[in-house]
């Protein structure tokens, strides 16, 4: 046990003393959250919109002025010519350009029937869509207004609730992916690193020839990195409570227990990696392109799984940031206990028992 | 010098797949000894000596280390060798102090014990300035040294070397031998590969490897009159050209 204390306090002396691991530690977490949650958000504000109209009255100034109220946009600047769009397009002034046809009023009154055009940028598709939503959404709700005295004999009204997210933030969704990510990143590339950077110096040999057992060795390595994951995870939560409003609904407990079971899969996962690999810059190499990549692009994290092609579909299940993101996302935004999330929990269990016998054997073969 | 055998090496052999790393190796090493175990690059004395040192499993034959077997009591040899490693591993990141406590702690001698042999050490070596420093910091030489007196701090019955004074200075060299003697004196086993031949002759009996086997083993002196020759640097010659 003495052994072991030392062994930990080596550790420590390693990771403090490095600024790059104290960085990504430390800094990144913090970096990330703030990133996502501030910067890179799916919602829409203040989108600077064009006019062109060819009608000037009443009806489209009235449409014009509920549009600017709006707070998702403002309306920059008026255009006189169709040939014009292209221009401001190009500019990149605006993201959309509402063109109202000529005799707009008098077309509604006397046709019951008037076209405004919606034109908008797509190179950022995502947006696109949901500029033109909303901008529908405004003319709809203006229609609505117009017909009030009028019944339609049939009518569907639907109502919409969004439960768990109901002013759907979108730091609800990058909270419990960039924890994912961050405990992923911390606990199997931090190890990965620093076991194999023993590897590199010849310390591991010095290590492996004195009496202290392979077993210890490794968990001497790893048992920081558990210890400053939590560190990390606690601080993630913390902020997104106290930064971002977001609720954690159910049980911290249960989330504190699912949190230590991913970071013992993603250590296990890390270990695995300083087997195959010789030097630190193979085992960063492995870590990003093979657990980082996939935890963002296939994780369902960013991109919903469900509108996957099935091949993809099918390699989302064997990555334990999948199942890792289901929990934490029924914990913190539904509230649901383990009876909700147990065969989740029971799939993540099962990998990390799979890595850590895995990469217990690796290590093995690596000593004959 | 005592006639007690501490390593006793019988039809040692490693095979990697189909290729013979070390083949059949027979060897006595007696207590207080400094053995020279020379070869080629490739000549396989490393992998001999990993499996002395209990880090990979022979193939077959027999080995008593500190006169425990290899393949039952690995463990127990391990409590009773040292070993430096040809890259003089030591924590960069950690300073002097630090690394003596570290290393004296994982073979578990007592907090009281690694202080004391700690501060015996800085002494001896002159590093009383330099003892709060990181290592990485330090010259080449001063890290062997280091490394070294590392390696016998839990005062080992057999230190093992592996090309410990590679990419150092002669002067450093020399001093770095005078080191070795203190130790055999003291009654501490010393095995040590190189391939500096000039260091051969410092060593009490040399074997020589060529392609996993040891083609010739005696005291520097009798190999050159058996090979008829005027220092070891032509006995090696002679061997390796077959």
């Amino acid at each position: 046990m003495k052994r072991f204390k030392g062994f930990i306090k080596k550790e420590f002396y390693h990771i403090f003393r490095d600024r790059r691991s104290l960085f990504i530690l430390f800094g990144m977490p913090i970096a990330q959250i703030l990133l996502f949650g501030f910067a890179i958000t799916n919602e829409i504000n203040n989108v600077d919109i064009a006019v062109l109209d060819h009608s000037k009255d009443a009806t489209t100034e009235e449409i014009i002025n509920k549009i600017s109220d709006s707070k998702y946009f403002s309306v920059k600047q008026m255009v006189d010519r169709e040939a014009d769009i292209a221009s401001v397009f190009k500019k990149g002034e605006v993201k959309a350009v509402l063109n109202f046809e000529k005799d707009f009023s008098k077309n509604l009154m006397k046709d019951h029937k008037a076209t405004v055009q919606i034109i908008t940028d797509a190179t950022d598709p995502n947006t696109a869509n949901t500029i033109s939503n909303y901008l529908n959404a405004i003319l709809q709700k203006y229609q609505k207004e117009l017909n009030k005295d009028i019944t339609i004999a049939y009518q569907i009204v639907p109502q919409t609730r969004m439960v768990y997210n109901p002013e759907l933030k979108s730091v609800y969704m990058f909270v419990p992916g960039v924890m994912t990510i961050i405990l992923m990143l911390v606990s199997a590339m931090m190890t990965s690193i620093s076991i194999t950077r023993e590897k590199e110096l010849g310390t591991m040999e010095i290590l492996l020839v004195s009496p202290l057992k392979p077993i210890q060795v490794i968990i001497g390595k790893v048992f920081p990195y558990i210890f400053l994951s939590i560190i990390n995870a606690v601080v993630i939560v913390l902020l997104s409570i106290f930064i971002f409003k977001m609720p954690v609904q159910g049980s911290l407990f249960l989330l504190g227990l699912e949190s230590i079971l991913f970071i013992i899969s993603a250590l296990a996962l890390g270990i695995l990696i300083s087997t195959i690999s010789a030097t630190q810059q193979t085992a960063m190499m492995i870590s990003l392109m093979g657990l980082m990549l996939p935890v963002i692009l296939l994780s369902g994290f960013i991109f919903p799984i469900t509108s996957m092609p099935l091949p993809l579909q099918m390699i989302s299940n064997i990555i334990p940031a999948k199942w890792f993101i289901i929990i934490i996302k029924g914990i913190m935004l539904k509230g649901v206990g383990l009876q909700y999330i147990w065969k989740e929990t029971l799939i993540l269990l099962g990998m990390t028992v799979f890595f850590i016998a895995l990469s217990v054997k690796k290590y093995k073969i690596r000593l004959e | 010098m005592s006639n007690e055998k501490v390593i006793q090496v019988e039809g040692l052999t490693k095979m990697f797949g189909d290729f013979t790393a070390v083949n059949d190796i027979t060897f006595e090493v007696n207590k207080g000894e400094i053995f020279g175990f020379l070869g080629a690059n490739g000549a396989g004395k490393t992998t001999a000596m990993k499996m002395l040192i209990g880090i990979s499993k022979p193939t077959s034959g027999k080995a008593k280390v500190a006169g425990f077997d290899v393949f039952k009591h690995a463990e127990d040899i391990k409590k009773n060798i040292g070993y430096m490693s040809q890259k003089f591993a030591l924590y960069d990141d950690l300073t002097v102090k630090e690394n003596i406590t570290f290393f004296g702690g994982i073979y578990g001698l007592p907090r009281k014990r690694i202080k004391e042999k700690s501060n015996v050490l800085i002494e001896e070596l002159g590093l009383e300035q330099v003892a709060n420093k990181l290592v990485g910091s330090l010259p080449l030489g001063w890290k062997q040294k280091l490394s070294f007196s590392v390696s016998l701090l839990h005062d080992p019955k057999i230190v093992f070397l592996d090309e410990p004074t590679g990419g150092v200075d002669p002067i450093t060299r020399r001093q770095f031998w005078e080191m070795i003697y203190k130790a055999a004196n003291n009654g501490t086993t010393v095995f040590v590969t190189t391939h500096y031949m000039d260091e051969a002759e410092y060593c009490d009996r040399v074997s020589i490897m060529v392609n996993g086997k040891i083609e010739a083993l005696d005291t520097p002196k009798k190999l050159k009159e058996q090979f008829k020759v005027a220092n070891m640097n032509d006995v090696f010659l002679k061997l390796a050209r077959g």
